[in-house]
């Protein structure tokens, strides 16, 4: 599992930051990202879909949001 | 360029034609929408991109506050690549962008919006990623006359020339009225199929949304980019003048996006937050402002930029309380702090409403 931490930053930071990690990434690799902009919720699923990627998890925390994204071919 | 190919059959052989591909600068908006669909429908492979200058108008930015909560938390410009089953590509140009705010080659519009500058500069970029990836060309939503600085008939020759794009940029809804590009001197892509729009009427364009069945596509009152709001830019002015150069970092342009603004004094100034959403975006930087919030009683954090005096401190802190929920009680509790220095209190009278004069607020 890789951890990307994008808390503080508003969209379309945290997506361009998943963008470049995943550049980075192979085939069944687990992006672990952790947020505070809301709208991480609709963008990073909606990147993901688009680019094939599949997301494993979407957890609001207290103050923070989780998305596990599955690294696709 | 590329190598995906189709096959064709054509006068009873099979003849391997390479698929082309295009790519297409996706603002969010409907006319990068119809564009890209007017080239995906002649059966081109569209990829899109996005730049991300620090300054463009992101509901998300907005949604911070509880009034915009109505307003749809989406990135346009991916929810237009969903819509039309395209790739987006969204590139961080924050840096290289700066010279293009600070020193535009053909000026500005009414505010700090050096929009032709810009959109040869976006069409650059777009041909080096159309290089590095092997694709045809590129794709634009631009429609002549539309836009009075950038889109003007006798400026789209100046970008197509100054970006490098040259023949390979298509600006498919007003492609008629424009001579034939490459792709279509080529017959990459059929010149009938695309439109001779042009001015600010919009019917056209809604029209064909209307025809390509898109029932919903955003429209960004006053664009997509603060540089064109005049507040906006007052703002970012007030930044150079009071800096004495004018250059920016990322954090100095989101900044100027929230909360209210304050120039009590020349060499300082305060951002104040209106409300929750803002407070918890501003919590953000206090480890790098001196900041003021409320002790006694909930109320706004507030930023100070600028090398305050002791009395600078006291008259912040009556601001500071001025908006805070207790303006009217007769002496408020606010804590300073420099960056993770140990904080201090002073007790202050909130500043009357009336005693804030119009021209502190920029």
């Amino acid at each position: 599992m890789i951890e990307l931490d994008v808390r503080k930053l508003l969209c379309p930071l945290p997506v361009i930051r998943v963008q470049q990690a995943i550049k980075t990434l192979k085939p069944g690799d687990i992006l672990c990202v952790t947020a505070t902009d809301p709208g991480v919720l609709h963008d990073i699923p909606a990147w993901c879909r688009i680019h094939g990627h599949r997301i494993l998890t979407t957890r609001k925390l207290e103050r923070e949001l989780q998305i596990e994204i599955e690294v696709q071919a | 360029m590329s190598n995906s190919k189709i096959h064709l059959r054509a006068s009873n052989s099979n003849i391997t034609l390479p698929k082309r591909k295009a790519v297409a600068l996706i603002s969010g908006g409907l006319d990068s929408m119809l564009a890209t669909k007017a080239i995906l429908e002649q059966n081109v492979h569209v990829e899109g991109l996005n730049f991300f200058t620090g300054f463009c108008v992101e509901g998300h930015t907005q949604a911070l506050r509880k009034k915009d909560t109505q307003k749809q938390k989406r990135n346009n410009a991916l929810w237009v690549a969903e819509q039309l089953g395209i790739k987006l590509h969204i590139i961080d140009i924050v840096e290289e962008y700066k010279s293009i705010v600070i020193n535009p080659k053909y000026g500005y519009g009414a505010n700090l919006n050096p929009c032709l500058d810009c959109k040869i500069f976006m069409i650059q970029k777009a041909k080096e990623w159309m290089l590095e990836n092997h694709f045809d060309f590129i794709i634009t939503g631009e429609v002549m006359g539309q836009r009075p600085k950038s889109q003007r008939k006798h400026l789209m020759p100046i970008v197509a020339k100054e970006s490098g794009a040259e023949d390979r940029l298509v600006r498919p809804l007003c492609a008629k009225n424009l001579p034939p590009t490459l792709p279509e001197q080529q017959k990459w892509i059929d010149r009938e199929q695309l439109f001779n729009f042009s001015g600010r009427n919009r019917k056209p364009q809604m029209n064909l949304a209307n025809t390509y069945g898109f029932a919903e596509y955003a429209q960004p009152a006053g664009g997509c980019c603060f540089l064109t709001n005049e507040h906006y830019s007052k703002k970012l002015q007030d930044l150079w003048t009071h800096r004495g150069e004018k250059l920016y970092e990322l954090d100095d342009i989101l900044l100027l996006k929230v909360g209210r603004h304050l120039r009590p004094r020349p060499h300082f100034k305060l951002i104040i937050s209106r409300e929750e959403g803002e407070n918890h975006y501003l919590e953000g930087y206090c480890h790098q402002f001196i900041h003021l919030r409320p002790l006694s009683h909930p109320g706004p954090i507030a930023l100070l930029e600028g090398e305050p005096s002791a009395e600078d401190l006291h008259l912040a802190a009556q601001i500071v309380a001025r908006f805070s929920s207790r303006r009217t009680e007769a002496c408020v509790t606010i804590q300073i702090q420099q960056g993770r220095d140990d904080p201090r209190t002073l007790e202050v009278i909130p500043l009357a409403s009336e005693a804030i004069p119009e021209d502190w607020y920029i």
